[in-house]
């Protein structure tokens, strides 16, 4: 139904023409998944914005041919290309917050785009509406179809989102990561309702997605692409249990697994960006090996609870308070990897800050290798925790000044905790340690623009390590990264690891990252501990009912 | 450090945007004819031995009666319009880029503060914020420099006339930066290169400085751009409304009050050649200050 | 949402206590007032007699009280220069300012937000550079420059136009009018396009901003992505998006028509309150400015406080509590 063939989209730029998708051949059938998948810049969002016709400017399809049905999408006039799109072609975006207008009500949006496309009377077009959202599993559709988009929670908002691209009875839906900004429970709801869909109104989906648990989970065919190329492409079981390709190979070892603790990922040499680490730097080694970071410090929280002042809404009455945390304690036994898992919201983020000194609790004591550890308001500039306990960051794009070069970022930890005083001394040290995360020593007069996601993660475990840390906190630290990026980043962390000793927390949200992390495991919901287990029992036998619902909703291989 | 101007985006926006560059031609070359006005200019306005009245209305050059001594024509006085222009748009640039300046520092300095502390502090700078805008700026400078008037002694007034002037403007302005400088800090506290400085235990003040600051010229650079260009236009309307400088020391705005006589008659050239520059001064800054609103603009890229 | 609207009517009245304050300290230390009430003849016991009957002698915080008290009755004092209530002074004055800075916030309105939103939709067109050019003059003209060029165009070299004063009022019960006569139009039209032209630049641009951000948002490329008509998602969607900030500006905006009304009057020799205001300056009748001051600070409150409720009545993020 949908064919798309040759398909060559180019951006012109400064530097030239930037050929983001090359000679991309697919075809969609009715009521079929088509799954695209691929890591950062493999043109899969290009893709879906070609066939719909919104490609951003400048960009543009140079070669191909797009065929739905029997038009021929390219030879539409633009009025024309438009009366299309809604009617046969519709879209899903990936973020529910931002693509409802605020300021219109469901049905209002719901009844226009009906009649944008069909001779419809308002009240047959309400009544399709409501109709249309019981069916997607929004209830009391009959009330709620009058709110805002505001009104509705995420996984709520992306439901009324696909009622939208749904009411005019599209062919084919383009979904661009529709789950990506969803928790897992919204997410496998969502899922099925896609898949359901596809079966019953035999609507085809066009899925692109990083995610290859997702691909696995709902998609018919897939196509597997890297840098605007197809590597792979054919029936979903078939490409996912024994991949041809040498790079769909790669990427699907660089995958954690739920289901096994690996020791090191294999890495896929061609997306390999930088040596291996720890066969440089050995000057840094033995520097951290020379402080105390080899002599691992434990972490007991014990009953911290965190209030965040909520948004007065009236004169006469106080602001209610949100319970970030409830009384939560935790024990990191020195040397071991404790893992925090839990959906957004939970709370695991702003225990990380409780730690760290960002965030006042108020109520609740902290202790780090025996001695009281001052919450934020009492801990001074000069506490020593301010050294011992180091963090990294989920965003690497963001967790590095922008403005200044890696030298003056690497060298901040040193001079502050009077670790180094002589500025030569400081730099060989930072080159040092650039070296020992798996980076070349020169980027220590660059800027960090000038490098990818992943090496910026790399910088920040160096800064991090360059305060000789003796208790490491590590946020979603590569949620931000394609999955073979994120092999490696997760390769250093378990060498350093290793190693070092160190005592770790490692937050995260995704449990098949955290079971290859972490010796144990605790599992907040709601700002409460659910669980703490052995990593091992937990992921064979979770004992709460709520970590046996996370660990069945998560996509798997 | 040139290398990575000249290859940065905002650069090669600037190479291929002909408005840009021919707007930042003209205010070089305004800013170098103030500067040097007193190497350059052949008479000097202040100096009532450099001109005669026998020159007095002669129309510019190309017109009857011009004289190529005087390309532009001279004034009522015989003052030449060229030498009196460069040296009013000096004191005019001066004013304006030291209020900008003033301002600039006042408004940052009280907007990273109230931004990165929050709280109490931030409240109390927000709400005088607030009164500021309820006195849009050329009711405060006005009201400044009537302050001035009742308190200093008229002695003392005229010798201070240009630095009441400056105060005045500068105090106008600063509400733009200590707004700006705030949103952004609210934005860039949340980031994590932030968190990271203030997890390490480094002083507020370096965070503000060392960290925040850099990451939030872009903004403030605009805005720069644009008050030194309201901070110019609003010293030529003090200075028109008579409220401003005393016409023996002539910024760009007097010029053009003293002009105004010469609307009805036939002297064209008091009026308009003052007006006329003073116009090419603030486009030339703003279409700058455009440019920079685009090229900071990182949706446009 | 009543809170919202408490909240704000509080900051107001603190703005307005700041202002009086404002006014009060120029009143009680630029200057002497019993000096400038009395003549060099006066003896120094009735100076004293005066300076007690005006209460100077009171603790600071009472003065303030009742200088504030005052205020509110509407007593506002007396004139050091022409000894006469400045109440009158300014309320003869109020109309001329006002129906000047309405006329000039209309033009400004009715030409700057479809122009503006013609240029985001058309930002490449010819049609689009020429207005964006001409704004970005009109934005760098100072508005006296403007006033002069008006004058020199229609009131002398076309003389169409009377090119000063305010002709044709009429009076409706201590209001004076210029909209119920022909001459009144007249001599209406270019001070109020002199003091139009700057707001109208900046309503143009800021409508223009606004309405580009809007349209790079998700919420339009979804409305796109389902084929809705180009016309609602540049009408209804794109441009209620828009509004919600840009009535927050405008009515920060009026406080510029204000300021600049005192330029537009002082070219045109409109007898406004601005005018009165630049002479106070120049004599230093204290009273007068601080009664300004206070006068135009109120008006700035009242403004910004419709502008809170329009706010409201267009963003139901306001006005709708979210679900649990």
């Amino acid at each position: 139904m949908l064919d798309v063939q040759d398909l060559t989209v180019k951006f012109p730029s400064r530097h030239g023409e930037f050929t983001a998708v090359q000679d991309v051949s697919l075809r969609v059938a009715p009521g079929e998944i088509h799954g695209l998948v691929g890591e950062s810049g493999a043109g899969k969002s290009t893709i879906g914005a070609a066939v719909i016709g919104l490609l951003q400017p400048p960009g543009y399809v140079a070669n191909g041919r797009l065929v739905l049905g029997d038009t021929d999408l390219r030879s539409l006039t633009p009025d024309a290309a438009h009366a299309i799109r809604g009617a046969r072609i519709s879209m899903i975006f990936q973020d529910p917050q931002t693509s409802l207008n605020p300021l219109m009500t469901i049905e209002d949006q719901l009844i226009e785009t009906m009649q944008a496309h069909e001779d419809i009377t308002t009240s047959a077009a309400r009544a399709r509406a409501i109709e249309l959202l019981e069916e997607i599993g929004i209830r009391n559709a009959a009330d709620r179809i009058t709110a805002y988009p505001h009104q509705f929670s995420g996984g709520m908002r992306q439901r009324v989102v696909i009622a939208l691209a749904l009411c005019t009875n599209p062919e084919l839906i383009i979904a661009d990561e529709p789950t990506t900004a969803l928790d897992v429970a919204v997410q496998s709801k969502v899922l099925d309702l896609i898949r359901e869909l596809a079966d019953n109104r035999k609507i085809a989906f066009i899925l692109i997605t990083h995610d290859i648990g997702v691909i696995k989970q709902i998609t018919d065919q897939v196509t597997v692409l890297r840098g605007g190329r197809v590597m792979e492409a054919g029936p979903t079981p078939q490409v996912l249990d024994s991949p041809q390709h040498p790079y769909t190979q790669a990427l699907l070892a660089s995958v954690p697994r739920l289901d096994r603790k690996l020791d090191r990922f294999l890495v896929p040499s061609e997306v390999e960006e930088a040596a291996p680490p720890l066969v440089a730097g050995v000057d840094a080694e033995k520097w951290l090996l020379a402080g105390d970071t080899t002599n691992p410090v434990d972490l007991e929280v014990k009953d911290i609870t965190v209030k965040f002042a909520g948004q007065r809404t009236s004169l006469f009455r106080r602001a209610e308070s949100f319970t970030a945390l409830n009384s939560v304690s935790m024990q990191v036994a020195e040397g071991t990897v404790m893992g925090l898992v839990g959906e957004s919201g939970s709370g695991k983020s702003t225990l990380a800050k409780v730690i760290t000194g960002l965030v006042q609790p108020s109520n609740g004591t902290m202790t780090l290798d025996g001695a009281p550890l001052p919450p934020a308001r009492q801990r001074g500039r000069q506490d020593a925790a301010r050294r011992t306990i180091q963090m990294i960051f989920q965003d690497p794009y963001s967790s590095l000044n922008a403005r200044h070069r890696i030298g003056a970022v690497l060298g901040e930890p040193l001079w502050l905790y009077g670790l180094e005083d002589d500025a030569a001394k400081r730099r060989a040290l930072c080159a040092a340690m650039l070296e020992m995360v798996g980076m070349e020593p020169d980027a220590i007069d660059k800027y960090p623009h000038q490098f990818s996601g992943g090496q910026r993660q790399r910088i920040a475990v160096a800064r991090a390590l360059l305060a000789r840390p003796r208790f490491l906190i590590c946020d979603e630290p590569t949620s931000a990264l394609d999955v073979s990026i994120q092999a490696q980043i997760l390769n250093l962390l378990k060498d350093l690891q290793d190693r070092f000793g160190l005592t770790m927390l490692f937050v995260s949200h995704n449990l098949a990252v955290v079971r290859q992390m972490s010796d144990r495991v605790t599992v907040l919901q709601r700002g409460e501990v659910v669980e703490t287990s052995e990593s091992e029992a937990f992921f064979t036998a979770p004992a709460a009912p709520y970590s046996r619902e996370l660990l069945s909703l998560t996509p798997t291989l | 450090m040139f290398a990575r101007i000249w290859h940065s985006d905002a650069f090669w926006m600037f190479r291929r945007s002909p408005a840009a560059i021919v707007a930042a031609l003209c205010a070089a070359l305004i800013l170098c004819g103030a500067i040097f006005a007193p190497w350059i200019a052949q008479s000097n306005p202040y100096d009532l031995s450099s001109f005669s009245l026998m020159d007095g209305f002669l129309p510019p050059a190309w017109e009857d009666g011009g004289s190529s001594r005087f390309w532009l024509g001279t004034d009522d006085q015989g003052r030449d319009m060229i030498s009196s222009i460069l040296y009013g748009a000096r004191l005019s640039m001066l004013i304006g880029i030291v209020a900008m300046i003033i301002a600039t520092v006042l408004g940052v300095g009280l907007g990273l503060a109230a931004g990165y502390y929050g709280g109490r502090f931030d409240a109390i700078v927000m709400r005088i914020a607030d009164v500021q805008l309820a006195l849009p700026a050329i009711l405060t400078a006005l009201l400044i420099d009537g302050i001035a008037r009742g308190v200093l002694p008229s002695s003392m007034l005229e010798n201070l006339r240009v630095v009441v002037l400056t105060i005045a403007i500068a105090l106008s302005l600063w509400v733009n930066f200590a707004r700006t400088a705030r949103a952004s800090v609210f934005v860039e506290k949340n980031k994590e290169y932030v968190q990271a400085a203030m997890i390490m235990g480094q002083r507020p003040f370096r965070v503000m400085m060392w960290h925040i600051l850099p990451n939030i010229m872009g903004p403030l650079l605009v805005i720069m751009t644009v008050d030194l260009a309201s901070a110019i236009l609003l010293e030529a309307t003090l200075s028109f409304l008579g409220i401003g400088l005393p016409a023996d020391s002539p910024s760009l705005g007097t010029l053009i009050r003293i002009g105004m006589g010469f609307l009805l008659s036939g002297e064209w050239w008091i009026l308009w050649v003052p007006t006329l520059f003073l116009v090419i001064l603030v486009v030339s800054i703003n279409i700058l200050g455009d440019f920079l609103r685009d090229a900071f603009n990182p949706r446009l890229h | 949402m009543v809170y919202l609207i408490l909240k704000r009517l509080l900051q107001s009245f603190f703005v307005m206590l700041a202002v009086a304050f404002l006014a009060f300290s120029l009143f009680r230390f630029v200057g002497d007032p019993v000096s400038q009430m009395t003549g060099v003849e006066t003896s120094v016991e009735d100076r004293e007699r005066l300076r007690d009957e005006l209460g100077l002698n009171d603790p600071f915080i009472f003065q303030f009280a009742r200088f504030t008290g005052d205020l509110v009755q509407g007593d506002f004092g007396f004139s050091y220069r022409t000894r006469e209530p400045v109440g009158e002074m300014i309320a003869k004055r109020l109309p001329a300012t006002l129906e000047l800075g309405t006329f000039a916030l209309v033009i400004s309105l009715v030409v700057g937000i479809p122009a503006g939103i013609y240029t985001a939709l058309r930002p490449r067109g010819f049609v689009s550079q020429s207005i964006l050019l001409v704004t970005l003059v009109g934005v760098s003209i100072p508005t006296f420059v403007i006033g002069i060029i008006l004058i020199f165009l229609f009131g002398v070299q076309l003389a169409w136009l009377p090119t000063f004063g305010r002709n044709g009022t009429v009076d409706l019960g201590g209001w004076s009018t210029s909209f119920l006569t022909l001459d009144g139009w007249r001599s209406l039209i270019l001070p109020a396009m002199t003091l139009g032209v700057y707001q109208l630049t900046l309503t143009m641009r800021l409508v223009r901003a606004q309405m580009m951000e809007v349209l790079r948002s998700d919420y339009i490329r979804f409305a796109t992505a389902r084929g809705v008509p180009y016309r609602q998602l540049y009408f209804k969607h794109a441009l209620a998006n828009t509004m919600v900030p840009v009535i927050t500006i405008i009515g920060l905006q009026f406080g510029g028509v204000v300021a600049f009304s005192i330029v537009t009057e002082s070219v045109f020799q409109w007898p406004g309150m601005g005018l009165l205001f630049l002479e106070s300056i120049r004599f230093v009748d204290i009273p007068v400015m601080g009664v300004y001051l206070v006068v135009i600070a109120f008006f700035f409150v009242i403004v910004n406080l419709v502008v809170d409720m329009l706010y409201v009545a267009i963003d139901p993020r306001l006005r709708v509590k979210e679900a649990a």
